[in-house]
């Protein structure tokens, strides 16, 4: 079956700054895929035009099988988008903005209608249907914004870091809701600097740094092929731990000192614990925990992905 | 004492640092035409057929008019919009009652700052009055604290509404159904006197038809003491009226 | 399928939009009307019986509420449009993003501009319509050719949306609106809006009649009053090209902005 969507040597460039440095993938249908990576890795430049709400500037981009540059409006049709920042509709009520968005789609006003009220009902915004926007909590914007985004029924959801700056509890109605989504046959595509987020929802994923990509695979691949099964998390008092380095090298696979702490990976972090104590080396604190994307960030990059 | 309303009016001055350019260009330029085609040129033709106004050419009747109008709508703007932005829609005066700054700071720093803002104004509008050689005499420069009053009888109720809202659209009423009317049939453009007698008795209760009288009187010299102390007096009455209800409305809003 | 639908079509979404808004405010539209009442009755009877007669030139004379009253509906045309299409656009682009949302969607930019021009065209006539029915309430209309007032306003409207959506996809914040105060007043006050051009010197006037609301301001002058000639299809001319040279240029501009 051909890619829901595919990218052969992707560019966007503004001016000198290029966001998007000729990238390759391709999304299966009905798969979660995300892009993952810091802020100005060049995620949100990428999914715009995904979208087609930005010109693509060299390498070729077929979406649903449409070029973006030709179909704009008929891939536009059948993608919803949930942006990094809510621009939900401030002047409309909560059910009017998933109506009015709806008839941006060609719906009727009956079939918009309903649909408004099946959406409120799965982002659990009935009782606020009424309610002006302004006043609603982050996380309930939220909801609005992937509702908006459903009301067209699209074979392809693209969300811009979704959960960002909610708290836990809302998080997790989220993940909650999209994964439901996905069950139901919708493909995902989205962006993430979080690591629980990306290993909660995505079935794969690729790794963006600085304009490109640096590694694919599913998450579970991606920890296995980069990092080790454990990681001992240390921590010494301020200017201590740059003195450890030479001392800690036998300890483990391989060392990571960072600002705040130091890593060690490690097939058993047990053992390395163990080890470190009977050398007479007394951090503040020891965490033996599994290795993250986080880790596969840092192996990668050689930087912490939230800085 | 005096620090906390000093604080909230450095914040306005700081805000105002960087839109004064245009601000003040426009509040020369804008006083500067209306008279030039108001005064000079639709004056022109009243000057002809009537005579002047009140016995004075129709530049000298229109321009301490248009300087009370003026105080009336900077007041009006400055005291909507900008405030509700801080109450509502950028919490700034939420920020600054988590410091050692009082309900009773931002209300009296507020006023500093339209005092400041309305006497600007005021200022500009005298010296384009200047250029058309239109005050009488040095005491005509009282006319100056005089507008900055009849600014501050709107200012004060004004803000004592805006701080009751949650929305901007009643404040397009108030430009319509209040500053709009008075602009017009205050006195500013043709004498109250010319209105019905039902009007003309609401035209006197309002703040501007008493501003514009204070204010042409000083200009042109031609002011009477009783005179002077009636409308000295409606207009501090409206200003302290607005300012209790201000007080109260501020704290009903911010302290919870 | 969506994307097939006409242009038009599309771009009405917008406006089906923009009336739903406006359903909770239509006492603000609707206070519209006051607008022209006061204005008509302070400046047209309360000046205009200071002023008299005014002399339309060729020995006609009419009195100054005649005179006035078609000026201040041509600038009450030029100014709403100018309105809509500086600081409501301005804060739809750069605050609201409400467009970010739309061109998220199968409506493309084109669709988002000839919507919101309509839309501020739709709103300008029913102003213009409240203007001329105040107008002919109050006995300023002496002419059957007034009926193409209406039309002739929305004309105003159209040319004066063109330019200064032109002007707002140069502004940068706020202040530069300064900028439009500082050109719409001179043309508000001295277009042969209060006062006929034949008190300016000579010069001054050629001036005044290469301006666009002069030509706005003597269109429906002419056809309020009857006072009609081939200087109105001038007129007509003038608006027309400084629409059309506006919108060519704001297409351009809003791909632009938006799509980047």
């Amino acid at each position: 079956m051909d890619p829901l969507i595919s990218a052969r040597g992707l560019t966007k460039r503004f001016g000198d700054l290029v966001a998007v440095d000729g990238i390759d993938f391709d999304v299966a249908k009905g798969e979660a895929f995300g892009f993952l990576g810091p802020n100005g890795a060049g995620k949100t430049s990428t999914m715009r035009m995904i979208g087609s709400t930005s010109p693509v500037t060299a390498g070729t981009l077929r979406v649903l099988g449409l070029d973006p540059a030709v179909d704009g409006p008929r891939i536009r049709a059948r993608v919803g988008v949930v942006p990094q920042l809510d621009t939900l509709d401030m002047e409309l009520s909560v059910r009017e903005n998933l109506v009015i968005y709806g008839r941006y789609f060609d719906l009727t006003y009956a079939e918009a209608g309903r649909r408004a009220d099946e959406l409120l009902a799965f982002v659990q915004l009935t009782e606020r249907a009424r309610d002006q926007v302004e006043p609603l909590s982050g996380g309930m914007k939220r909801r609005l914004t992937i509702a908006r985004a459903l009301i067209s029924e699209p074979d392809l959801l693209l969300l811009d870091e979704p959960t960002t700056g909610l708290d836990p509890q809302a998080r997790h109605l989220l993940w909650d809701r999209l994964y439901r989504l996905k069950q139901r046959g919708v493909t995902l595509v989205l962006t993430t600097h979080y690591m629980d987020e990306a290993e909660q929802l995505c079935d794969r994923l690729v790794v963006m740094d600085k304009a490109r990509i640096v590694a694919q695979g599913s998450p579970r691949e991606l920890i296995e092929r980069y990092s080790t099964r454990e990681v001992v998390e240390l921590r010494f008092p301020p200017d201590a731990a740059e003195s450890m380095d030479g001392r800690l090298n036998g300890l483990a696979d391989r060392v990571e000192v960072l600002p705040d702490r130091v890593l060690l990976y490690t097939a058993n972090g047990d053992a390395a614990s163990a080890a470190l104590h009977e050398s007479g080396i007394r951090p503040e604190s020891t965490l033996v925990r599994r290795s993250t994307l986080e880790d596969v960030f840092l192996r990668l990059t050689g930087r912490s992905l939230i800085e | 004492m005096i620090s906390g309303p000093a604080r909230v009016l450095e914040y306005d001055l700081h805000l105002y640092r960087r839109v004064w350019r245009g601000s003040v260009v426009v509040s020369f330029l804008s006083p500067l035409l209306f008279l030039a085609a108001m005064g000079l040129g639709l004056g022109g033709l009243v000057n002809r057929s009537a005579g002047g106004v009140n016995g004075v050419a129709y530049i000298l009747f229109l321009a301490p008019g248009l300087m009370a109008t003026t105080t009336m709508q900077t007041a009006s703007s400055e005291s909507t919009y900008p405030i509700l932005a801080k109450v509502y829609w950028e919490r700034t005066y939420e920020a600054m009652l988590s410091t050692p700054l009082r309900v009773r700071d931002l209300v009296f720093g507020e006023l500093a700052w339209l005092v400041v803002r309305l006497t600007l104004v005021a200022v500009l509008f005298f010296a384009v009055m200047l250029v058309f050689r239109i005050p009488r005499g040095p005491e005509a420069a009282l006319a100056i604290p005089a507008a900055v009053l009849n600014g501050l009888a709107f200012a004060t109720p004004i803000l004592a509404f805006t701080a009751t809202q949650t929305r901007d659209t009643s404040f397009s009423a108030i430009q319509r159904f209040l500053i709009m009317p008075l602009f017009l049939f205050a006195g500013a453009f043709f004498p109250i006197a010319q209105l019905p007698q039902v009007l003309q008795a609401v035209a006197w209760l309002t703040p501007l038809a008493h501003g514009v009288s204070l204010v042409r009187g000083l200009t042109l010299g031609t002011l009477t003491q009783s005179g002077a102390l009636v409308d000295i007096g409606v207009l501090l009455a409206y200003t302290l009226a607005g300012g209790v209800g201000a007080a109260i409305t501020f704290r009903r809003r911010l302290i919870k | 399928m969506i994307a097939s639908l006409p242009f038009g079509r599309r771009a009405s979404r917008l406006i089906e939009r923009n009336l739903l808004v406006y359903r909770r405010g239509w006492i603000i539209i609707f206070s519209g009307f006051f607008e022209p009442f006061f204005y008509l009755l302070g400046i047209g009877f309360g000046i205009g019986s200071l002023v008299g007669n005014v002399s339309l030139g060729a020995g006609h004379s009419v009195p100054y509420a005649v005179f006035v009253a078609p000026a201040l509906m041509a600038g009450t045309a030029m100014n709403g449009a100018l309105y809509d299409s500086t600081f409501n656009l301005f804060f739809k682009l750069r605050y609201a993003k409400t467009y970010d949302a739309v061109l998220a969607t199968p409506l493309g930019v084109a669709d988002v501009a000839l919507g919101e021009v309509t839309w501020a065209l739709m709103r300008g006539s029913l102003y213009s319509l409240g203007f001329l029915v105040v107008m002919a309430a109050l006995g300023l209309v002496i002419s059957p050719w007034a009926l193409l007032a209406l039309p002739a306003a929305t004309l105003i409207g159209f040319s004066s949306a063109a330019v200064g959506t032109v002007a707002t996809t140069f502004m940068r914040k706020w202040q530069d609106f300064d900028l439009v105060i500082v050109v719409t007043l001179p043309l508000l006050l001295f277009s042969a809006t209060f006062f006929p051009i034949s008190v300016y010197p000579a010069p001054l006037q050629a001036f005044v009649q290469l301006t666009p609301l002069y030509h706005g301001v003597d269109l429906i002058r002419g056809l309020t009053t009857g006072n009609l000639g081939p200087g109105l299809l001038v007129d007509v001319g003038y608006l027309v090209l400084l629409g059309a040279f506006g919108l060519a240029i704001t297409s351009r501009r809003l791909q632009h902005l938006l799509l980047k």
